[in-house]
């Protein structure tokens, strides 16, 4: 199977490179018989890729340990969705994971689109297998062979890593993965009608679903990248301004950029060069990261191995941006803009200003992520930030992307009248007055706090009237009841109201995030029966009663575990756990150092958080730190929201509205000229 | 005035408030990021650096770890394989602390006057676990 496994990946390395080399030779322009084997060739890479893939799996659940890399990240004794996720448990597997999912990309982009780009479609395999290519040549030339052998047969793997013994293990990698790896599509997309000078919006539309899609599968990468850190780093918090974390979040924002601006292209032809620029820029991020988190020249916590390939996609990184911005530079002239801006209050301002906003922080968290990196070589001292600077310089430009995207919709394309404008604004300014006045009168006083949450409830009051104007003008068209019109609107204008769902997520994350501003932490040794008492931000008091230490044996490891009771204002509201874990072999020898398994007790208010620091002395007395952080269940329910709301705008189009019932001259057709239907 | 005048001009003023928010964010919070070596050069040079917060990476000395639960205090010493000092924090260090011989910390607070480093920060590593032993054992064969 081993042997196999190469075999595969050196074939679909030659047929990548040959795909590559006839793409941009130009030949299958006059040689149709090229350009379909250009056209099928990624299939070939793919399925060549899925035997290397299989392969390994193969060799990962049969145990083989003569492979260095089933040894170094499996054991004998681990369960076997844990088996299946250590394929990229390591550097090795990763970029096989990531080779095997971007061929099977290149793949489904040349079946499902449409034969109107069939142009295109020869130079998209080119790039597409271009990048592929790269990675085998990374993981065959670069010492980042996951087959490699030992030469010998260990009886026992060294197993997984605890931390990375987590469900969000499963899901987590792969998730951020398809992001990163979505956002080739675009690229090639882009790359191709640079170079096939077929500069229309075409190549904007074959994208549509890829960049959302990538999009969407970031989201929901870093946000399960934040409930893994979250329940499984023990520090009690979800997000630390990581340059791991900084690295996901850098594409994540150029192509949230990207999905509004390219309404202004479809729309009004405009901000084509800017267009071309964010989807190559978005593609190099996603490679800056693996840059950055594989050569070790950011220190961070995360604990990837440092080796030589991380110089492999600096180098690489250099080469594309080079090629494709030139490429972009020689085709300037034929990208002249088809309108001007007309006036400043109109759905295109606020969206180039929330381009320039989502960009402005792309590029403060670079500079703060790379600053040490900068300092040193300019000063030759390294200076460091921290999240105090992420938060000074990016608490403001959020709030002022909250009230952008408050803005946005309420406004229409080209320009927006006065007595427009006040029709429009009344609710929403109403909402933000509403919420502001509540929270001071709930004795709210922090001003970060609620200016953030004033522009909640701002945009809260968009979204809601947005809904409520469509609704209104469907039940009194067609005296529908009410779900089944909600239903009908979003049915008919899914990327409209789909779209309006994110916002609403986005502001839930940043009421969630408002909320964990506030947390309290508090340490403590704590003898059996002894407790202590911790203040909620809400003003509660919950009291931790230590009630023991319990050992027993587990499916891989041995358990300490230690119970707390827990009451909140003098009531009992249950017992909460914390683990120290020792992971086992099969053999019963300690591997890893102990782990740390957080207690979490969770409400829609705030979560108690409880983490075992271990015993003193071989007692039961244990130490422990006890974190409160308001309004943690809001981040995962705005993940929630956010992925109904992207699957709603992407999904393949069901109801289609037949022209005929398309009524004249009424408030829905009002509605639909004010901001017209979006596909 | 044009439309697109008065957009570039509040495009200006957003890139110049990116600007200042940025570089006043990196005087006002920026620290040091020294190695040990780097560290103790400068307060011998200049006593006043006792007292300035900074971050040092370093490697745990094996062997000098020693843990105080019942206080939540561990104290060891770092290195850069030149200059050495011993830490001390009180809190809960993460689970990357381990004993083994090869981790690596990311500390932050101050070289104080008693020669110790008193830690309001560890972040720790241990990346690069494998390998030397894989190398072991391939040598051992």
């Amino acid at each position: 199977m081993i042997l196999l496994g190469q075999f595969a990946m050196w074939a679909a390395l030659i047929v990548a490179v040959w795909t590559m080399v006839f793409a941009f030779s130009g030949r299958w322009r006059t040689r149709a018989e090229v350009a379909t084997a250009l056209i099928r060739a990624p299939y070939a890479v793919s399925a060549c890729l899925w035997v290397a893939s299989l392969s390994l799996w193969t060799a990962i659940f049969s145990h083989d340990f003569s492979v260095e890399y089933v040894y170094s990240y499996t054991s004998r004794n681990l369960p076997d969705y844990y088996l299946f996720a250590s394929f990229w448990a390591g550097q090795k597997g990763s970029l096989l994971f990531w080779a095997v999912v971007l061929s099977s990309f290149g793949a489904l982009a040349q079946a499902v689109t449409g034969a109107r780009y069939r142009d295109l479609l020869p130079s998209v395999a080119g790039v597409t297998s271009g990048v592929v290519a790269f990675f085998l040549v990374v993981m065959l030339l670069g010492d980042a062979n996951p087959f490699e052998r030992l030469p010998f047969v260990p009886p026992d793997g060294r197993g997984l890593n605890p931390q990375l013994q987590n469900p969000g293990m499963v899901v987590h990698p792969p998730m951020l993965y398809l992001g990163y790896i979505g956002m080739t599509i675009p690229f090639a997309f882009a790359v191709a009608a640079l170079f096939a000078r077929r500069l229309d919006a075409g190549w904007i539309h074959a994208i549509r679903r890829w960049s959302l899609l990538s999009w969407l599968f970031l989201s929901v990468g870093i946000t399960i990248g934040m409930w893994w850190a979250y329940v499984e780093l023990g520090w009690g918090g979800y997000w630390a301004w990581d340059p791991v974390e900084n690295a996901s979040l850098l594409p994540w924002l150029t192509l949230t950029a990207f999905l509004h601006s390219v309404m202004i292209q479809e729309k009004r032809g405009m901000l084509k060069r800017w267009n071309l620029g964010l989807v190559i820029g978005s593609f190099l991020l996603s490679i800056l990261g693996t840059f950055l988190t594989r050569s070790g020249v950011i220190a961070s916590v995360h604990s990837f191995t440092q080796s030589n390939v991380g110089y492999f996609f600096l180098g690489f990184m250099i080469i594309v941006a080079v090629l494709c911005y030139t490429l972009l530079y020689t085709r300037w002239p034929a990208l002249e803009p088809e309108a001007k801006l007309e006036s400043l209050a109109s759905r295109e301002a606020a969206f180039l200003f929330n381009n320039l906003v989502l960009v402005g922080i792309a590029f403060s968290v670079l500079w703060g992520t790379l600053f040490p990196i900068l300092s040193e070589a300019v000063r030759g001292t390294k200076i460091s930030v921290g999240p105090p600077f992420f938060n000074r310089v990016n608490v403001p430009l959020g709030l002022l992307l909250l009230l952008l995207t408050g803005i946005g919709p309420l406004i229409a394309w080209r320009k927006t009248s006065i007595p427009n404008l006040k029709r429009q604004f009344g609710a929403p300014l109403t909402a933000a007055t509403v919420a502001l006045a509540a929270l001071i009168a709930a004795g709210m006083r922090d001003g970060y706090a609620l200016v953030a949450l004033g522009l909640a409830g701002f945009v809260v009051g968009t979204v809601g009237q947005e809904f409520w104007r469509g609704t209104r003008a469907r039940r009194r068209l067609y005296g529908e009841a009410l779900l089944v019109a909600v239903a009908r609107l979003v049915g008919r204008n899914q990327r409209r109201y789909g779209g309006y769902l994110v916002h609403l997520a986005i502001v839930v994350y940043f009421v969630a995030f408002t909320g964990g501003a506030f947390k309290v932490t508090r340490e403590a040794t704590l003898r059996v029966g002894e407790s202590v008492e911790i203040k909620s931000p809400y003003g509660h008091v919950y009291r931790l009663t230590h009630l023991g230490v319990s050992q027993y044996e587990a499916l891989n490891r041995r358990v300490s575990a230690a119970t707390l009771d827990v009451r909140r204002d003098g009531v009992r509201i249950g017992t909460i756990k914390s683990e120290k874990r020792q992971h086992v072999d099969s053999f019963g020898r300690n591997t890893f150092q102990p782990s740390t398994e957080v207690g979490i007790m969770s409400s829609l208010r705030e979560d108690l958080y409880l983490v075992f620091a271990g015993t003193v002395d071989l007692t039961e007395r244990g130490s422990f730190a006890i974190t409160v952080i308001p309004l943690v269940w809001w981040v995962w329910f705005g993940g929630v929201l956010l992925v109904i709301g992207g699957l709603i705008t992407m999904w393949p189009r069901g109801i289609v509205v037949a022209p005929s019932i398309r009524p004249a001259a009424t408030s829905a057709r009002r509605a639909e000229e004010r901001e017209p239907v979006a596909v | 005035m044009k439309a697109g005048t008065k957009f570039a001009l509040g495009a200006l003023i957003i890139v110049v408030g990116i600007a200042t928010l940025i570089t006043l964010g990196v005087r006002q919070t920026g620290v040091y990021f020294l190695s040990p070596t780097e560290l103790l050069q400068r307060t011998q040079a200049d006593p006043s650096f006792h007292d300035v917060g900074l971050k040092v990476g370093a490697k745990v000395v094996p062997g000098t770890i020693r843990r105080d639960p019942a206080n939540q205090r561990i104290d060891f010493e770092v290195t850069d394989g030149i200059g050495r000092f011993p830490v001390t924090y009180r809190g809960i260090v993460p689970d990357t602390f381990t004993d083994a011989n090869d981790i690596e910390v990311i500390l932050a607070g101050k070289l104080g006057q008693d020669g110790v480093f008193h830690a309001t920060e560890v972040l720790a590593k241990c990346g690069s676990r494998y390998e030397p032993e894989l190398e072991h054992l391939k040598q051992s064969t």
